[in-house]
């Protein structure tokens, strides 16, 4: 099989390119005080959130864009993009599911997400976010028997403002970085989740982003806290219309677990990555982290980057209570011009944490992948442990795979291993397939399957399906 | 079943294969044995739909079919099965789900829907007992990790579950010792049946006293240099190639 088979396989049309015609109340692009009042005015926020976001803002203006990751593209023009845009309500705003614009819902439908509680997956909960605002979030009234808290980030503000004001901002402050910081100066809208004392979250919380309106930025935030012996898997899916320019994404999610508590965070990310030539598509610049504070506690990361035009993500662990455990799980794949730098942090603080990383990245056409993560044990993080192992992928010659660990031991206890590989699909591996009657597109996605193997099976199920499909579609030469 | 006519192949330029004719007919089992880079593997290929061959004259039909224009998956769903010399890992495929997806990509071609999961379940069972093969290698990556004689086991396992009507099998006995090479030519020997032929390729007549062949021939320097009986196996043992070296000087000196 020949290279440019290869490259016609890897190419293929995005699904979810389509545009909801919809009225939207956006504000005009720019971005300043002004702006940053006007949105959480428009939210009726306290003036304590009012003055963190303003913070956030003077500290951004001091700011430079960051430039250590390998990916390349013009400077963002700040000032060009909206900073606030919602699907514009008819009337009061809707009391139940069943009285959101029926074009929205038929958006979500169309998107496999059906709103209504009745047609939605057995056993996932989904908080439907469009632009800027959340529009639906599904079996409240069932978690809240348990005491949990499933709601959008507004609602937590006005609703549970104690707790969000308790955790937000502690485990990504708002002068971390470039994109937090501006996350948290506009930041619009997202997930918020508390899960109680010793409770089992009995289904799956599922977050569903889509970016409809053009010129605009999506910049929400998930603050997600597990109490003591609480658990929750937590789902996040992603895409956005098919338009020339870069629509930039910039959210932060915050994790937070108490002692004995785990949280599982999966995502899928499949934002429109551009045309085949690069045009268009989303800069998707996220910020990432858990914090494990008490002991024994988990954080577990899984994510399958397959969309966006650049993907600058991190999404990282700080294990500081004793025993804590924090886990990495990625599949990235590139094609045409996509470009992805992403990996994780584990910072070990406390005695005994472990940490698992396991990447996989599959760069195809002109796609170029990069791992980068850091591994830092502190002094104070006896008998440290942690296991790296990054695997590429490359199908065809213009494609590019890179790993950038980094690994800061400062207590000699710890032990820290990584292992890396490089392979290129072969064409023995396709003749084989062949050879038993499994066409060559099969025997791709079936190799490709299985290369990430690892990685889907910590999916919950029905997304391990989804992911399966994605890769598949995403590596088929036939039309969506 | 198989007509192999006047078959002219090179590889990057060079000629490898030189006219070969070869008929082989349903329930027949012939051998091609030959020095090392006469030609076998490369035939074995051209049969099988590899690229990097191209035939320059002749051809080969499957059942009055013109294989040669057909890609190897369509080869494959025919009914054409090669066991291959250097079986190929796939990480992360369990065995089992890669020869689902085969037999299931078989049964597409023919219109069929796919396979009972129970049905696949009793005939999978039931060929393991064929090649004495564990039940936990059906878990296992496709031959990742999977010693020599494991790897071919797998390959007549895999055939023995597909149940081609032909088959190729390329130096099988390659790397196997004298118990694997007995597991082998059992399970050879089991699915051989007057509907099923089998072209055996192999360095060594060893592997003719388990598999024991209805035609030898001889394959030197992409031609055919000689054909026989079962018989012809046995005297190549113990003549060796040389006597069929086309450079004149060298086989005067062996005859003489």
């Amino acid at each position: 099989m020949t290279d440019s088979t290869l490259e016609r396989l890897a190419t293929s049309d995005y699904k979810y390119g389509f545009i909801t015609d919809i009225e939207h109340d956006t504000v005009p692009p720019g971005l300043n005080e002004a702006v940053i009042r006007l949105i959480s005015a428009k939210k009726q926020e306290p003036d304590w959130l009012l003055n963190w976001r303003l913070e956030a803002f003077r500290h951004w203006l001091t700011l430079a864009t960051p430039q250590w990751a390998r990916v390349h593209y013009p400077p963002i023009d700040y000032q060009a993009i909206s900073y606030y845009s919602a699907p514009k309500q008819k009337g009061e705003g809707p009391k139940s599911l069943d009285e959101i614009d029926p074009e929205l819902r038929r958006t979500y439908e169309k998107l496999g997400i059906p709103l209504a509680e009745q047609e939605i997956l057995a056993g996932v909960a989904v908080d439907a976010v469009f632009d800027s605002v959340s529009v639906a979030t599904s079996y409240k009234g069932k978690l809240a028997e348990k005491g949990i808290i499933f709601c959008s980030f507004s609602e937590a503000v006005h609703e549970y403002p104690d707790l969000v004001r308790k955790y937000l901002g502690t485990v990504v402050p708002y002068r971390d970085n470039y994109y937090a910081t501006l996350n948290s100066a506009v930041f619009s809208d997202g997930s918020f989740v508390y899960i109680p004392k010793g409770v089992r979250c009995p289904m799956e919380l599922s977050t569903y982003f889509r970016i409809n309106a053009s010129n605009t930025g999506q910049f929400e935030r998930t603050l997600i806290i597990a109490d003591e012996g609480a658990y929750v898997s937590y789902l996040e899916g992603c895409t956005a219309p098919q338009r020339d320019e870069n629509q930039l994404h910039a959210a932060v999610v915050e994790l937070i677990t108490l002692d004995d508590a785990t949280i599982k965070y999966s995502t899928v990310q499949n934002w429109y990555p551009g045309d085949a030539e690069g045009k268009g598509g989303i800069y998707n610049f996220v910020t990432k982290r858990g914090m494990c504070r008490g002991r024994n506690s988990k954080i577990s990361w899984t994510q399958v980057e397959t969309g966006s035009a650049i993907t600058w993500k991190y999404p990282s662990c700080i294990l500081r209570g004793e025993n804590s455990v924090g886990e990495f799980y990625s599949v990235a794949l590139t094609r045409d011009y996509q470009q992805a730098d992403t990996g994780t942090k584990m910072i070990h603080i406390g005695k005994n944490t472990r940490s698992t990383i396991v990447s996989k990245g599959i760069s195809s056409g002109r796609g170029q992948n990069a791992y980068r993560g850091l591994v830092k044990i502190l002094p104070t993080a006896e008998n440290a442990r942690n296991h790296s192992q990054c695997d590429s992928l490359l199908m065809g010659d213009q494609c590019g795979a890179h790993t950038f660990p980094y690994i800061d031991v400062q207590n000699p206890s710890a032990q820290v291993e990584h292992e890396a590989s490089t392979s290129k699909i072969n064409e023995d591996q396709i003749f084989y397939c062949k050879q038993r009657g499994i066409s060559t597109e099969d025997a791709v996605s079936l190799i490709v399957n299985g290369f990430c193997k690892e990685v889907f099976k910590e999916l919950p199920m029905e997304f391990a399906v989804e992911a399966q499909k994605l890769i598949e579609l995403k590596l088929e030469g036939s039309v969506g | 079943m198989l007509e192999i006519h006047n078959l002219h192949v090179t590889v990057e330029g060079r000629d490898i294969l030189k006219g070969i004719d070869l008929t082989i007919q349903p329930g027949e089992t012939h051998a091609i044995m030959g020095p090392n880079g006469s030609g076998k593997s490369t035939l074995a290929n051209v049969i099988a739909g590899r690229e990097g061959y191209t035939v320059t004259q002749g051809g080969i039909r499957f059942d009055g079919k013109n294989l040669l224009e057909m890609d190897a998956e369509t080869r494959a769903c025919e009914g054409l099965f090669l066991a291959f010399q250097y079986p190929v890992e796939i990480p992360g495929v369990a065995n089992l789900y890669f020869l689902k997806a085969a037999v299931n990509a078989v049964r597409k071609y023919r219109g069929e829907s796919p396979v009972d999961a129970m049905d696949f379940w009793e005939l999978v069972r039931e060929r393991m007992e064929l090649v004495k093969m564990d039940e936990s290698m059906l878990k296992r990556s496709v031959n990742e990790g999977f010693s020599g004689g494991e790897k071919k086991r797998n390959e007549i396992f895999q055939m023995a579950v597909l149940q081609p009507r032909f088959a190729v099998l390329d130096e099988t006995d390659s790397g196997l010792d004298i118990d694997a090479l007995k597991v082998v030519a059992d399970g050879v020997n089991a699915l051989r049946s007057p509907e099923r032929g089998f072209l055996v390729i192999t360095h060594y007549q060893r592997l003719l006293d388990y598999i024991v062949p209805d035609h030898v021939h001889v394959l030197v320097n992409g031609k055919i240099a000689r054909s026989g009986g079962k018989e012809l196996a046995v005297e190549l043992e113990e003549q060796g190639y040389a006597l069929y070296n086309e450079e004149p000087g060298r086989a005067r000196r062996v005859a003489a």
